[in-house]
C-alpha cells in the first residue's frame, strides 16, 4: 500500500483541518494534497526527491509527491559539510533536490522551496502500488563509517501507521511541536503519524530551548517528540528561566537516545500534567518498536518497589504488531533479566541497506545490534550498542553499566565510557568524565574507588580523561569514535 | 464471485464507500456494499441501498469477519454495509496507543 494514501484519506475526511504550520504559514490537508500533486508533476519519471534543508512545508510536500510518483525521497543532513553533501548527491543521482543552498551537481536538478509555490500542473495519477516499492531512503549518521543508505518500502511504513494510529483521531485543537531534523525517521513517522490522526503539525526548523517553549506556548501546542538531549535543554533553561503558559500541552513522547533518570523525573515534577511517553525505535524498524506508555511512567514514578520504580529507565513494551527476543551468543533466548542483543520481527522492520542488502534472516528477524534485556514482565531495559561493548580477556563490559556507576558522583556532570586499546587484554574501560566544577574535577582514585566497590575490579576504568563537554550530534547522539581517536593520541596514563 | 488479493482497491456501486484489501483468503467470494458487489473499476452510476446493509462504513476503521480470516481498510466512508457472501463484516477494535512520534 502507498503511503500517498495517508494524505489521500486526510484530505478527502478533513480537507480544511490545518495540516502543517511554518511561522505565519499555514497549509490544509487538501492544501498539502495540491501541493503533492503539483510537485509530483513537476519532477521527472525516475528522478529521486531529495530534501537539503531544515524543516519546511515543503518537506511533507515532497515525501508525498515522491510518493505519488513512485519515487523515493531523499531527505538529507543539511548540517554536513561541502564534501560530504557532495559524495551523498553522487549516490542519489538522477534526483530532483529541495533546497535554497548554492548546489552544482551532476545529475541533480535543484528546486528552490519557493518554486514549488509557483508550479500549475498536476499529477492526476493514482499513487502506484507495485509490490515493495521504495519510498524512503535515509542515510544514516555515519558515526562509524561511511553513511550507510536504508531502505524503507511503503509496506514498511504503512504497517507501522496501521498497527499505531487510529485515522482522525485528533481532536481539532491538537497540535505537534516538530524539533526533529526532516532526515531523522522520527521526522519522518511524525509527518505520516500526525497526517493520519490529523493532528497540526508545527515545525520548529531549528531547537533552542527558548525558541521550543516560545513555540509551544504560542501555538497552543498540544503535543510534541523529543530526543533527551531536548529535554534536557528544555528542563535546564525551565528550572533558571520558569515555564511559560504550557497549559495546552498534555503529552510529550521522547526517544532516538538514552533519557538520563534525573531529566526525566524532574521533567515529570515540572509538568505534572503532561502524559509522557518513551518511545524506542530505529531507522530500519520504521521507528517506533517498543513503548513506555504514560500509565507504566506514573506507576513507575510513584513506586516504593525497586523492580517497578526502575521502569523508569526502561524503553517499555514492544508494540502489538511487534515480536522482540532477547539472544545470547548462541542465538538462544535469554531468560527475564539476562542482558543479550535485541531482535525483532514484524512488518514495519525493513532492516535493509542499499549495497548491503537485507539483514533479516531467514525467519524474518531483524538484529537491532543494540544489547538489552527484558523483566519478568515484559519491559525492555537498553544497555548500549553490541558494537560498544568492551571485550576485556574475554569478559563482555556494557559501557551504561560503568557509565550509571560514574554519573552518580557529585562531582561528575557527564560521562562516556569505551573501549580502548590494551596490550595485555585485548580490550580496557576508557572513561571520559565531565568534571561539574572544571577547575575541581573528582580524583581518579576517587572515581575508579567507586566503580570497583560498586561493580568489580575488571569494570574499572584504566584510563581516565577529562574534558570540557562530550561529542554529541544535533540529535544527542554519542560520537564515540571521536572519543576513542581521543584516547588514542593522548598519553596521559590514569 | 471472484478472488481477490491485498492490496486491491474496490468501490461501493451503492455508496460512496471505498475499501482496500489488507487481508484475504485465496477463496472465491462476493465481496458486496449497501447489497450491491463491489467494483475495482470507479462507479459512476450508483445502484439504489438495500435497507439490509445500510449501516453505514467510516473512513480508518479496519473492518473483519468473524474468524479474523481477512481484513479491509476502509478509506472512505459512506452508508452502506460491508460484506462477504451476505455476511456484515465488523469494526475491528483496536487497542489504542500513545502518540510516540
Amino acid at each position: 500500500m502507498n503511503i500517498y494514501l495517508i494524505l489521500q484519506m486526510a484530505a478527502d475526511a478533513m480537507p480544511d483541518r490545518i495540516a502543517v504550520s511554518h511561522g505565519t504559514q499555514n497549509l490544509t490537508y487538501a492544501e498539502l494534497a495540491q501541493r503533492a500533486r503539483q510537485l509530483a508533476a513537476a519532477t521527472p519519471a525516475q528522478h529521486r526527491i531529495g530534501f537539503l534543508d531544515e524543516s519546511n512545508v515543503t518537506a511533507p510536500i515532497a515525501l508525498f509527491a515522491s510518493a505519488l510518483r513512485g519515487v523515493p525521497y531523499v531527505p538529507m543532513n543539511y548540517r554536513l559539510a561541502p564534501d560530504q553533501i557532495a559524495a551523498l548527491l553522487a549516490r542519489i543521482t538522477p534526483a530532483s533536490l529541495l533546497t535554497n543552498k548554492d548546489i552544482d551537481a551532476e545529475g541533480i536538478a535543484v528546486m528552490r522551496h519557493e518554486d514549488t509555490e509557483t508550479l500549475s500542473d498536476y499529477f492526476e495519477e493514482d499513487a502506484p502500488d507495485t509490490e515493495g516499492l521504495i519510498a524512503i531512503e535515509l542515510f544514516t549518521s555515519g558515526t562509524t563509517g561511511e553513511p550507510k543508505s536504508a531502505i524503507l518500502r511503503h509496506d514498511n511504513l504503512m504497517s507501522y501507521i496501521l498497527g499505531t494510529v487510529e485515522f482522525m483521531s485528533a481532536e481539532e485543537d491538537e497540535a505537534t511541536l516538530l524539533s526533529v531534523p526532516p532526515y531523522h525517521i522520527a521526522g519522518i513517522s511524525a509527518i505520516l503519524s500526525s497526517s493520519y490522526a490529523g493532528r497540526r503539525m508545527v515545525q520548529l526548523p531549528s531547537f533552542t530551548p527558548e525558541a521550543w517553549l516560545e513555540l509551544a506556548s504560542r501555538e497552543k501546542v498540544t503535543q510534541a517528540f523529543i530526543v533527551p538531549t531536548m529535554l534536557q535543554r528544555i528542563i535546564e533553561h525551565a528550572d533558571a528561566h520558569g515555564l511559560p503558559d504550557l497549559s495546552n500541552l498534555r503529552a510529550l513522547a521522547y526517544g532516538g537516545g538514552k533519557m538520563p533518570l534525573s531529566i526525566i523525573e524532574r521533567a515529570m515534577e515540572l509538568m505534572p500534567q503532561v502524559n509522557f511517553t518513551n518511545a524506542y525505535g530505529l531507522t530500519e524498524t520504521s521507528s517506533t518498536i517498543a513503548l513506555l506508555d504514560p500509565d507504566d511512567h506514573r506507576e513507575a514514578f510513584a513506586a516504593q518497589d525497586v523492580k517497578i520504580r526502575a521502569r523508569l529507565a526502561s524503553v517499555g513494551r514492544p508494540l502489538p504488531t511487534i515480536e522482540l527476543e532477547i539472544r545470547d551468543d548462541n542465538n538462544a533466548i535469554c531468560p527475564p533479566d539476562v542482558a543479550g542483543d535485541v531482535y525483532v520481527r514484524g512488518e514495519q522492520v525493513s532492516g535493509e541497506y542499499h549495497g548491503a542488502g537485507s539483514l533479516l534472516d531467514a525467519d524474518g528477524w531483524f538484529p537491532t545490534r543494540d544489547r538489552g534485556y527484558l523483566d519478568s514482565a515484559g519491559y525492555l531495559f537498553l544497555d548500549g550498542r553490541a558494537d560498544d561493548v568492551i571485550v576485556r580477556g574475554g569478559e563482555n563490559i556494557s559501557p551504561g553499566e560503568v557509565e550509571d556507576v560514574l554519573i552518580t558522583h557529585a562531582e561528575v556532570k557527564d560521562v562516556a565510557v569505551l573501549a580502548i586499546a590494551d596490550e595485555e587484554w585485548g580490550e580496557a574501560v576508557g572513561a571520559v568524565i565531565v568534571a561539574q566544577d572544571e577547575a575541581n574535577p573528582p580524583s581518579v582514585d576517587a572515581l575508579c574507588s567507586l566503580v570497583k566497590e560498586k561493580l568489580r575490579s575488571s569494570r574499572v576504568p584504566s584510563r581516565i580523561l577529562f574534558k570540557q563537554e562530550l561529542p554529541y550530534n544535533e540529535t544527542g547522539k554519542l560520537l564515540r569514535r571521536l572519543l576513542r581517536s581521543e584516547f588514542e593520541t593522548t598519553q596521559d596514563e590514569a | 464471485m471472484a478472488v481477490y488479493k491485498a492490496g486491491t482497491k474496490l468501490n461501493s456501486a451503492a455508496c460512496d464507500t471505498q475499501i482496500m484489501i489488507l487481508r484475504i483468503p485465496g477463496d472465491d467470494m462476493e465481496i458486496t456494499c449497501g447489497g450491491a458487489p463491489m467494483q475495482t473499476e470507479d462507479v459512476t452510476e450508483k445502484v439504489s441501498l438495500d435497507d439490509g446493509f445500510a449501516g453505514g462504513t467510516l473512513a480508518g476503521k479496519r473492518y473483519v469477519d468473524e474468524a479474523e480470516s481477512m481484513e479491509f481498510l476502509c478509506t472512505r466512508g459512506g452508508d452502506g454495509t460491508i460484506a462477504v457472501n451476505g455476511v456484515a463484516l465488523d469494526i475491528k477494535q483496536a487497542k489504542r496507543l500513545p502518540s510516540s512520534d
